[in-house]
C-alpha cells in the first residue's frame, strides 16, 4: 500500500469515527441501560440491552405533543419547500433569463445570512401577524432555511431530465403543463422525493429559530434544549437517540441526490 | 395530407443572423432533405416549423393553415428527434401509443394503430419492453413508429440516424424510404450525411450560413450545383474547381481547348472526380498523380494540375502510379462554369 492511499483511507475513517462515534455514544448511553451511562471505558457492545430510558423518556409531560409539533412542522416545510422550490428549480433548468447565474448565487446566499440577527425582528413581525408561537410560524421559518436546497436540487434533477423528451410530448398534443405532470414529473419523482425528505430534515434538525419563536408550541430540539440540561443523564442520552435516529436515517435514504446539488453546485 | 409553406423565415440570436429569409415549398407527400454543415441553420429552421424555437420573422403555412403562432400540438405534426427522445418510464407500446392518447383516440384505433406501426418498423416483439432494455437502433424504431402512429400529415426528422452505426444507417435509410414513400407523408428531414440526403429525398435543400444554396432533385444538385459550396459539399470526394483564365471566350487548360461563357478573365472550372477520362498524351491536360487510393470499385488519384490539387476517380482497370503523369479531359458536357469570385454558378 502506498502512502498516498494509507493517508486516504486515514482520512476516510477519520471522517467515519467524526460522525459515529458521538452517534455511537449516544446510543451506548440511551439504550445501554442504567450503568452503561455512567460505564468507562466504554465497551464497544453495551452489556444490556433495555429502551426503559427511552420509554420513561417518551412518557414526560410534554415530550408527545413536542414531538407532534417537530413532525408537524417538517410536515409543512417539506410541502412548502418542495411546493416554492420544484417551480423555482424547474425554471432554472429550463428557461435562460437575464441574471440566472446572480439569482441561482442569490439563493445560496439566503443560507449565509445568520438567523441569530434576524431573530429580534423576526419575533416582533410574527407577533405582529399573530405567527408567534405557532407551528406555522416555525415552519414558515424553516421553509426559508430548506428552500436553497430545495431549488437547488430539483435544478439539478430537472436539468438532467433531456429537453427533447419535453419537446417531444409538446409536438405529440401536450400542453407545457401536461408535458410537466406527464413525462418530466414521473422521471424527476424519486429525486422530489429526496429533497421533501432533506427539508424534512432541516426543519426536523432545527433549534435556534423554534426555540425562539416559540414558548408553549416548542418542536422537540427546542422543547430538548430547555427541559434536559435539568434531567438525568441517561434521558439526556434517550432524548439525544430519538433526536437523531430520524435524520440519520432521512439523510441515508437520500445520500444520492445530496451528492447530484454539490454536482451543480461545483458547476 | 399538406403541403409546407416556409415563407422569409428568419431568425437572430441578437446580432447574429442563424437564418435569413429562407423560402422553400415543400408539396404535398414529398420528401425534402436539410442538407448543410453543423450550424448552417438546418435543425434551427425545422423546429421552427415545429414550433419549438421562436422566429425573428416570416411565416409558416401547413396545408391551408397558417401555423406561425400556433404551440407545436396544433401544428398537425410529428417528428423524430437525433438521440430519440423515447420517454424512459414507458413502454414500447405506450411510447407509441402516446401521440393517439393525447388525440383522445378510442382503443380499438390506438390498439390498431400501435401494430400497425410496429409492423412497419418490425418492432412487434418489443412492445412490452421498456426503452432502457433496447439497443440504439431498436429505440430509433420506436421512434419513429411513435411518429408514424399517429399518421401525421408532416413528418419532421432531425437527423434521425446520426447516432446509429454505418450498417444500421444504410438498413435503416431503405427502409425509411419505402415506408414513407408508401404512406406519403410530406416529410422534412434535415441531415448533415450528403449520402443520406442523396438516398432519401425527392428534392434536397442545401443550406449554408443561414440560407438555401440550392433546392433542387439529388441528381440536378450532384450535377449541376449552383455555387462552389453546394460542389464541395455533395459528392464524396468533392467536386474539383480548376481557376483558370479566360481569353477571347475560351479556356485553355493544357492541350485542353473549352469555349466558356465570360470573354475574358479568371473563371472556375467545376469537374466531378469520375467525368474525367484518361485520353491520349497529345490531348488534354496533364495530371502529376501524387496518391493512388484503390478502393475496389474504383481507383481514386489524387495529383495535381497548373499547381492546383484535383481529385480523379477512374475505372480500377486504370493503375497509373504515383509519380506518373496522365492526360485527362472532361466528358462531353460534364464541365461546369462558375464565377471566380461569388462561387456562383454562370448558365451556358
Amino acid at each position: 500500500m502506498t502512502a498516498r492511499r494509507l493517508v486516504y483511507y486515514a482520512g476516510i475513517a477519520m471522517i467515519c469515527a467524526w460522525i459515529l462515534v458521538p452517534i455511537w455514544l449516544i446510543a451506548v448511553g440511551a439504550i445501554g441501560g442504567r450503568q452503561g451511562v455512567f460505564l468507562w471505558p466504554k465497551s464497544l457492545w453495551p452489556r444490556e440491552f433495555s429502551f426503559a430510558a427511552v420509554e420513561l423518556f417518551l412518557r414526560i409531560e410534554g415530550v408527545g405533543k413536542a414531538l407532534w409539533n417537530s413532525v408537524l412542522a417538517a410536515a409543512l416545510t417539506m410541502v412548502l419547500s418542495v411546493a416554492l422550490g420544484a417551480p423555482a428549480g424547474y425554471a432554472l433548468a429550463r428557461f435562460a433569463f437575464r441574471g440566472q447565474n446572480a439569482y441561482r448565487l442569490l439563493i445560496l446566499l439566503t443560507r449565509a445570512f445568520p438567523i441569530a440577527i434576524l431573530a429580534l425582528p423576526l419575533t416582533v413581525s410574527f407577533i405582529r401577524w399573530g405567527l408567534y408561537d405557532t407551528v406555522f410560524g416555525v415552519a414558515l421559518v424553516h421553509t426559508a432555511l430548506a428552500l436553497p436546497f430545495a431549488a437547488l436540487v430539483s435544478s439539478s434533477l430537472f436539468a438532467g431530465i433531456p429537453r427533447e423528451l419535453e419537446e417531444a410530448a409538446w409536438v405529440f398534443g401536450c400542453t407545457r403543463l401536461q408535458a410537466f405532470a406527464k413525462i418530466v414529473l414521473p422521471l424527476a419523482l424519486p429525486g422530489i422525493a429526496a429533497t421533501a425528505i432533506f427539508a424534512f430534515v432541516i426543519s426536523w434538525n432545527e433549534v435556534f429559530a423554534a426555540s425562539v419563536l416559540t414558548v408553549r408550541e416548542r418542536t422537540l430540539t427546542a422543547y430538548l434544549l430547555t427541559v434536559l440540561s435539568e434531567s438525568p443523564l441517561h434521558f439526556r442520552f434517550a432524548g439525544g437517540l430519538v433526536l437523531i435516529l430520524p435524520s440519520v436515517v432521512f439523510i441515508f435514504a437520500v445520500r444520492r441526490y445530496l451528492f447530484a446539488m454539490w454536482g451543480i453546485a461545483n458547476r | 395530407m399538406a403541403g409546407i409553406v416556409i415563407d422569409g423565415i428568419r431568425k437572430s440570436f441578437g446580432a447574429v443572423h442563424a437564418l435569413e429569409e429562407v423560402n422553400l415549398a415543400v408539396a404535398d407527400g414529398e420528401f425534402v432533405a436539410l442538407l448543410g454543415p453543423s450550424g448552417c441553420g438546418k435543425t434551427t429552421l425545422l423546429r421552427i416549423v415545429a414550433g419549438l424555437e421562436t422566429r425573428s420573422g416570416g411565416r409558416v403555412t401547413i396545408g391551408t393553415r397558417d401555423v406561425s403562432d400556433l404551440p407545436p400540438r396544433e401544428r398537425g405534426l410529428a417528428m423524430v428527434f437525433q438521440n430519440y427522445a423515447v420517454f424512459p418510464h414507458m413502454t414500447v407500446f405506450e411510447n407509441i401509443a402516446f401521440g393517439l392518447r393525447m388525440a383522445k383516440a378510442d382503443r380499438a384505433r390506438i390498439d390498431a394503430q400501435v401494430a400497425r406501426a410496429a409492423g412497419l418498423m418490425h418492432i412487434e416483439h418489443l412492445l412490452g419492453r421498456y426503452p432502457g432494455q433496447l439497443s440504439g437502433g431498436q429505440r430509433q424504431r420506436v421512434a419513429v413508429a411513435r411518429a408514424l402512429a399517429v399518421e401525421p400529415a408532416v413528418l419532421l426528422m432531425d437527423e434521425p440516424l446520426s447516432n446509429l452505426d454505418a450498417l444500421l444507417r444504410m438498413e435503416m435509410r431503405a427502409e425509411l424510404k419505402a415506408v414513407l414513400r408508401e404512406a406519403g407523408t410530406t416529410t422534412i428531414y434535415v441531415t448533415h450525411d450528403q449520402t443520406e440526403a442523396m438516398g432519401l429525398a425527392d428534392r434536397i435543400a442545401v443550406m449554408h450560413g443561414g440560407r438555401i444554396e440550392q433546392i433542387a432533385p439529388p441528381m440536378e444538385v450532384y450535377r449541376t450545383p449552383a455555387t462552389t459550396f453546394v460542389g464541395g459539399f455533395v459528392g464524396a470526394p468533392p467536386m474539383n474547381f480548376v481557376k483558370t483564365l479566360a481569353a477571347d471566350g475560351k479556356v485553355r487548360l493544357g492541350g485542353l481547348e473549352l469555349p466558356c461563357p465570360i470573354a475574358s478573365g479568371e473563371i472556375l472550372l467545376g469537374l466531378r472526380a469520375e467525368d474525367l477520362a484518361p485520353v491520349g498524351a497529345d490531348s488534354g491536360f496533364p495530371f502529376a498523380v501524387r496518391v493512388v487510393e484503390p478502393l475496389g470499385a474504383h481507383i481514386l488519384l489524387t495529383g495535381e494540375t497548373a499547381g492546383q490539387t484535383l481529385r480523379v476517380v477512374l475505372p480500377p482497370e486504370h493503375e497509373p502510379r504515383a509519380g506518373q503523369t496522365v492526360h485527362l479531359a472532361p466528358i462531353a458536357g460534364r464541365w461546369r462554369w462558375m464565377a471566380a469570385d461569388s462561387g456562383k454558378a454562370i448558365a451556358t
